[in-house]
């Protein structure tokens, strides 16, 4: 995936792209363009090494650093709950599923690198404050049944965003998306399979089966980013087939879906506005609070500090396995070259 | 509180290839970080079988990596163009005769 590092042999010997004139840099550019809105027109997939507007890239690395973030710091919630798991069974399934998150935010790291940036620049910008991640890993997770709403509705979530995503016009975004999604269903399983045993258990858990998903319901919809007028940039990104649908879309669908899946839950969803317009032929649901929504995005959510507190603190316990690992390798590189220099 | 970035301690780019089954050739899965090629294995172990996906992984610094030049599209690829008579379609006169 991480094809920017790779070395590439010119077919032919170019003077063109040794000494580069304006007028030559403009031509290459238009070429570039032309050829990249083919690509766009085609519905094909444009590729680490292509020609792309510079919008374009950027957008892209924007929106996928994002994503690898909130894998990351995805973790946390859950991870938290690993030792307090009801079951031998259900430690080993959470254990599993936090791993899983760590693995997609490798796979999205390293599709965001083949477009130049260097994956430990952006781990360090997560830990300074300067990236953003989903606004949904800033809510505490409060009892066991929030493990059963967060896989149900947070990742069902997710896997609705993220399907359209595998059709992105960028090749290493789709195909890491495609990983993701085959991975992510089980999440989403073994979160409803949490609330059904809650939801047929005592009254005591049934209720707080309830409560988490009154808890998650706002927040899990607003994963789809902001209503469609307010969301400035995905015209942009639809143009671009990197948003396949919009964000209105997408959360209409996903109410639809939960409507249907929490009568199996025998649950009700905390929306007393959810309607099917005949009109339409759409789900839709309440307002939403989008104050607290932009609150969470700016760093003022409930659990903020705390997350970028506990990814720094990983991160600085980590240092002595990744030094130690890079002392090791330069030994064992030193000791094959007097090895063979010996011979 | 801001953690400096470590210079010098960071390690290469891997490409990953798995076989996911005896039979089939080794498959491009992605890339990782590491120090040196066995912990490159482990990693892409851990990262890309997590569920049978493979039998047998190949692991390759991306630096070691040659690759076409994506500005020369045509060029570079350009003579099969033309050469129909390569494939086995570019045959009817045997269609409907059979085994062959």
């Amino acid at each position: 995936m991480a094809s920017q590092t790779l070395q590439s042999v010119p077919a032919e010997p170019s003077p063109v792209r040794h000494e580069q004139s304006p007028e030559d840099a403009a031509r290459l550019d238009a070429e570039g363009q032309a050829y990249f809105d083919k690509v766009m027109a085609e519905d094909s997939r444009i590729e680490p090494r292509d020609w792309m507007p510079p919008a374009y890239r950027k957008t892209l690395l924007r929106q996928i650093s994002q994503h690898a973030h909130s894998e990351i710091i995805g973790m946390q919630p859950e991870a938290n709950w690993i030792s307090r798991a009801p079951s031998l069974k259900r430690k080993a399934i959470l254990m599993a599923k936090v791993q899983d998150e760590a693995g997609h935010g490798l796979y999205l790291y390293s599709a965001a690198e083949t477009l130049g940036q260097p994956r430990d620049q952006m781990m360090q910008d997560l830990m300074d404050g300067k990236a953003k991640y989903s606004s949904i890993f800033n809510y505490p997770a409060r009892t066991w049944a929030d493990m059963g709403a967060i896989g149900w509705m947070v990742d069902g979530a997710a896997i609705a965003n993220q399907v359209p995503l595998c059709r992105a016009s960028f090749g290493p975004y789709g195909r890491a998306m495609v990983r993701v999604c085959k991975e992510e269903s089980f999440h989403q399983r073994q979160g409803f399979e949490i609330l059904l045993e809650l939801s047929h258990g005592t009254p005591e858990q049934k209720q707080m089966a309830q409560d988490a998903v009154n808890r998650w319901y706002a927040p899990a919809l607003m994963m789809f980013g902001p209503p469609d007028d307010d969301s400035p940039n995905s015209k942009q990104s639809m143009a671009w087939n990197i948003k396949r649908f919009s964000n209105d879309e997408l959360r209409n669908r996903f109410v639809g879906m939960m409507m249907e899946q929490v009568k199996v839950l025998e649950l009700t969803l905390p929306d007393k506005d959810i309607r099917f317009n005949e009109e339409t032929k759409k789900w839709e649901h309440g307002p939403l609070d989008w104050d607290e929504f932009h609150e969470v995005l700016k760093g003022r959510g409930p659990c903020n500090a705390q997350r970028l507190e506990r990814r720094r603190e990983a991160h600085q316990n980590g240092a002595w396995v990744r030094e130690a690992a890079a002392a090791y390798a330069d030994k064992q590189r030193r000791k094959q070259a007097e090895k063979v220099s010996a011979a | 509180m801001t953690t400096e970035p470590q210079a010098g301690n960071v390690w290469p780019i891997w490409e990953v290839f798995v076989r996911s089954s005896r039979g089939l050739s080794h498959v491009h899965a992605g890339s990782l970080h590491a120090p040196d090629a066995a912990m490159a294995l482990r990693n892409a172990r851990d990262l890309y079988t997590r569920r049978n996906e493979g039998v047998s992984i190949w692991v390759v610094p991306a630096e070691a990596i040659a690759s076409s030049d994506p500005d020369a599209k045509g060029s570079f690829f350009e003579s099969p163009q033309g050469k129909d008579y390569r494939h086995a379609t570019y045959y009817t006169k045997s269609e409907g005769v059979k085994h062959l």
